[in-house]
């Protein structure tokens, strides 16, 4: 029986006694003054909440992260100059590396060509001595047996002298033999 | 169905013959905007906590909510409900800014409570049997005319006698120009007029017509459609919450704009 009490209560210029509305309830003006009031109340009050607490708030949280974007923005350009800085100077050392690579290159060939050059000379040196020290050898051996034609042609003239009946006198023999290779 | 099993059961204890019962059809849309007292019976007077009172106050927690405890982290990097609160700042900050300029930003805060407040009652209206504050021609007219006298007495503060001229439009033809400032001065006055019976119109005729059509959803034959066509309104009654905030929002701006610069 709620419904109908409450029905019966409310009953009257804006609801009929069923609780249902007659006409439009925006124009009940017996509702109008309790819906002024509590509207100006619900306004102070989002009204303080608003601008004592949550703007200030969201200002700050808002500034706050335009500082910290600028500041990123910032610490990435001066990380960006880090970079490039750091990239010269890789690109410098490469570049000293490399030329030091081809100095060093260039000594090692020098010093190469050096050693070579004194080995070669030392070779053609014991070249020419080998060859100087073989001559020496021929022309001894050459003169060696010039020698021993002189005494096998003295030996034979001095036996062709005795088969022939002659008295050979070596000295005699050696000398004609002497004279006729000079001859 | 379950409205009419309602309903039915009320018939039944009325015990009353109604044109309604007849049809079986029963169309009450008018019904969710009654002013009730929240405790007790009786009448409605001033300071009785009806209805109205509670809807008022959860309009109160769901703005402390969002814009309070939403943002008590202080996140650089902002959770969702920050991010929400942040976006309502930036809207209304940007929309003074662009319309009033610089120095319209004065007012950020009592531009942000009229926004805050006519969104989140539209919205909080569209819970089912909930009540909708911003339906009531009582609470836009409040809003409407609290716009409406600070924007004029901050005219005549701020440009003194000159704000006048705004009525005197010195560009028009001098034979034009009384004309003019009559129909200037009359549309001056329907200002509040229509600022506020656009909002609650736009909300009232929305909720009014969900309810009719929910009424037909008695009839079996047209139930599916109709409940297609609830859902329908429903979608286009969340855009008109935000849209009808949004329109009162940037017509404050505009007439704080003719207060601080009246000269066009």
């Amino acid at each position: 029986m709620a419904t109908t009490q409450l029905a019966e209560d409310l009953a009257g210029f804006c609801v009929d006694q069923h609780g249902s509305a007659i006409g439009m309830p925006q124009l009940c003006a017996d509702w109008i003054p309790n819906q002024i009031f509590w509207l100006l109340i619900a306004l102070v009050v989002i009204f303080f909440i608003l601008s004592r607490v949550a703007l200030p708030r969201i200002a700050s949280v808002l500034a706050e992260r335009t500082g910290t974007i600028t500041n990123d923005i910032a610490a990435a350009e001066e990380l960006k100059r880090q970079a490039s800085e750091a990239e010269k100077a890789y690109d410098k050392a490469l570049a000293d590396a490399r030329t030091e690579a081809q100095a060093i290159g260039q000594r090692t060939r020098d010093d190469i060509k050096a050693q070579l050059d004194v080995a070669v000379a030392k070779a053609d040196e014991q070249i020419a001595a080998k060859t100087a020290e073989s001559e020496a050898a021929i022309a001894e051996i050459r003169a060696s047996a010039v020698q021993n034609v002189e005494i096998v042609a003295k030996d034979t003239a001095l036996a062709i002298v005795a088969a022939l009946g002659g008295k050979a006198d070596a000295q005699t023999v050696s000398a004609a033999v002497d004279s006729r290779l000079k001859g | 169905m379950a409205t009419e099993a309602a309903h039915g059961a009320e018939m039944a204890e009325h015990g009353a013959g109604h044109a309604e019962e007849a049809t079986g059809l029963v169309f009450h849309p008018m019904d969710q905007f009654i002013v009730k007292p929240l405790f007790g019976h009786g009448d409605v007077g001033m300071f009785t906590i009806t209805n109205v009172t509670l809807w008022l106050g959860i309009a109160i927690l769901a703005i402390f909510a969002l814009m309070v405890l939403g943002t008590s982290r202080r996140a650089i990097v902002p959770s969702r409900t920050q991010s929400i609160a942040e976006l309502a700042y930036g809207f209304i900050y940007k929309m003074i800014e662009d319309v009033t300029g610089k120095d319209g930003l004065r007012y950020f805060p009592y531009i942000m409570t009229l926004f805050m407040f006519i969104v989140t009652a539209n919205f909080l209206g569209l819970i089912p049997m909930s009540f909708t504050t911003t339906s009531h021609f009582a609470v836009t007219i409040v809003l409407a005319l609290a716009v409406f006298l600070t924007v004029t007495i901050l005219g005549f503060v701020k440009n003194g006698p000159s704000f006048l001229a705004m009525f005197w439009v010195s560009s028009a033809p001098l034979v034009l120009r009384p004309v003019l400032a009559v129909i200037e001065i009359i549309s001056y006055f329907v200002r509040p007029v229509s600022h506020s019976i656009r909002l609650a119109g736009n909300v009232m005729a929305g909720h009014a017509v969900l309810k009719v059509f929910a009424g037909f959803a008695a009839v079996a034959a047209v139930s599916p459609l109709t409940v297609v066509a609830i859902t329908a309104i429903y979608g286009l009654e969340v855009l008109v919450a935000f849209i009808q905030a949004y329109v009162f929002t940037i017509l404050t701006c505009v007439y704080l704009k003719d207060a601080l610069h009246p000269h066009h």
